[in-house]
């Protein structure tokens, strides 16, 4: 065996590694992480958008398929970013496969990479999959096309430093569970995917400006169809802030390597 | 003077309160097969989970190839592969994914040629498209020795590598340990077979409750540390074991025509022979057993020796 020499050593190929494992990890159960989220999208969108959609008009200008579709996109996004890094991230955990990782060189800069980015391929992967299928049912302006990109690559980066936390302090699945039933679920829900924030009663709609999903929500809807509750500025500032705060949260955990070394 | 594979200075780490490893230090040089002996909890895989960075270091340092394992950590980290007593293994990827992304891991191109050779050397040809959930344990094992070796580390940790395997690749594993260590790379490895640990290492640590309370060439250990068991049956019964043997330990049973003397085995059987004859005992027939690792180990541990 001729040992490694240190020129044979590429310093980022770890970050590339780790990241392609976490792709191919989503792609090998593929049924599980990219159809079923776009079979619920695509339930969502018959429900509002040919049955009910035609009944209901809840901002001037546009149908409700309209209105929804921008919210349900962000959903996938959401929901599959943070699902995909919390459940592998977890595994690893639980079945002790993460020493296989602790005992490489990959940084801590590269964990994080590797992890988020794969996040938020299938995150906006799910975006994009939904997005094409919602033609079936509407059109969309796509009044601000940058802005929108921008907000949902920021919502699947925000998501996925929220897996990478929940993953860290999840001590088994049904904790795990718990960050999306009891705090992704009500916020998104009450986030103004189904209807604007302005047709609430002032209470509430007071209430719904300490949802952080509800600038998410109002600033991707802007950007797509040109009107939203907030200012967009209000919006984006918010969601950065939100993504640098979970982003500055995660890094310390796994600089600290919290709960994953001993 | 060799810069040590690997040097441990005064590491300690507890646990809650509860020390699993209490300030031990030893150094394994270029080359070496060296062991790491104790019962379960005396702290062996809490060393190696350090070495390796799996766990943090309590106190005190740890130098591979002259490296800081924590300030150097990715310089350290390339030039160890660890087989884990544990088996660890990613479900979703074949032994040959895992493989080559394994290699990645450590920054290093996937190198087909020796890839090939692990995969052929291990037997694990006929299994290489398999995931991991379908393979049996041995076949498991296997893989993770090859996982370990994958990015051709210098020092090569294997704990409890044999630990519930079958004889054949209990001697299929040796003879590759064997052979990649004469290539060059350093072993540093833990066993329950102490049998294995004799014939496999150059030198031994002895570890108890977190500390190294034995730290000798295989050789010196059983050397010093050895006993051996002479069982002389005598002609004619006596009904007192002689005075003044010279023996760590001397037994009559009840007929009164078997003597068992122990004796170090430094001392000459001839001696005491000679001294047997001189008292006027009739010897029958002499049987001689020597006590291996095996003895050494439950004697130290046992007694709970910690002045090494």
């Amino acid at each position: 065996m001729n040992q490694q020499s240190d020129n044979a050593f590429n310093s980022w190929l770890p970050f590339y590694t780790l990241l392609r494992k976490e792709i191919r990890r989503f792609l090998r159960v593929a049924s599980q992480t990219l159809v079923t989220p776009v079979i619920t999208a695509s339930l969502y969108l018959f429900i509002f958008g040919a049955t009910l959609g035609e009944r209901i008009s809840v901002l001037e200008g546009f149908s409700y398929a309209q209105f929804v579709i921008p919210g349900l996109i962000l959903m996938g996004i959401i929901n599959n970013s943070f699902s995909n890094v919390a459940s592998s991230l977890f595994m690893s955990r639980y079945l002790g496969s993460i020493v296989d990782l602790l005992v490489t060189p990959v940084t801590p800069t590269q964990f994080i990479m590797a992890y988020t980015l794969a996040a938020m391929l299938r995150g906006l992967a799910v975006g994009l999959v939904v997005w094409l299928i919602s033609c079936l049912f509407a059109t969309l302006p796509w009044a601000h096309p940058f802005a929108a990109i921008t907000m949902a690559c920021l919502a699947s980066f925000l998501f996925a430093q929220f897996g990478i936390i929940a993953a860290i302090h999840a001590d088994n699945f049904d904790s795990l569970s718990m960050y999306t039933n009891f705090i992704i679920l009500p916020l998104i829900y009450l986030g103004g995917v189904f209807y604007p924030i302005s047709i609430l009663p002032p209470l509430w709609a007071k209430l719904s400006h300490l949802n952080p999903l509800f600038y998410l929500i109002d600033g991707f809807r802007y950007a797509i169809l040109g009107v939203g509750d907030l200012s967009f500025v209000v919006s984006f500032c918010t969601v950065i802030a939100m993504a640098l705060g979970l982003f500055a949260w995660a890094a310390i955990l796994i600089a600290r390597s919290y709960r994953l070394r001993n | 003077m060799t810069t040590p594979a690997l040097a441990i200075h005064n590491l300690s780490k507890e646990f809650d309160g509860a020390i699993a490893v209490n300030d031990i230090s030893f150094t394994i040089e270029p080359g070496e097969i060296f062991g790491l002996l104790g019962p379960n909890g005396a702290g062996k895989s809490t060393t190696i989970n350090m070495i390796g960075g799996v766990s943090r270091i309590g106190s005190g340092s740890i130098e591979i190839f002259g490296a800081d394992n924590q300030k150097d950590y990715r310089t350290t980290r390339r030039m160890v592969g660890v087989m884990h007593q544990e088996i660890v293994i990613d479900n979703f990827f074949t032994i040959d994914q895992a493989l080559r992304l394994h290699a990645g891991y450590y920054g290093v191109r996937d190198d087909e040629a020796w890839r090939l050779q692990l995969i052929d050397r291990l037997g694990l040809k006929p299994h290489l498209h398999k995931v991991m959930i379908k393979l049996s344990g041995g076949m498991k094992r296997r893989f993770m020795i090859a996982k370990a070796l994958i990015h051709k580390p210098r020092l090569l940790i294997l704990d409890e590598p044999t630990a519930g395997v079958d004889v054949e690749l209990r001697h299929t594993l040796w003879d590759f340990v064997r052979e990649i260590n004469q290539q060059g790379t350093t072993i540093l490895l833990t066993t329950h077979y102490l049998e294995e640990a004799e014939q496999m290492c150059e030198r031994l640590a002895i570890m108890n409750h977190g500390k190294v309370i034995a730290l000798e060439s295989t050789e010196t250990l059983l050397q010093e540390l050895g006993t051996r068991t002479i069982i002389v049956h005598l002609q004619e019964p006596i009904t007192k074991a002689p005075d003044n043997l010279c023996c760590q330990a001397t037994e009559l049973d009840e007929s009164g025509t078997t003597l068992q003397l122990t004796l170090s085995t430094s001392q000459p059987t001839g001696d005491l022979l000679q001294r047997l004859c001189e008292i006027g005992l009739s010897i029958a027939d002499i049987e001689t057993r020597s006590a291996g690792l095996e003895e050494i180990f439950l004697q130290m541990t046992k007694a709970g020796r910690v002045d090494a």
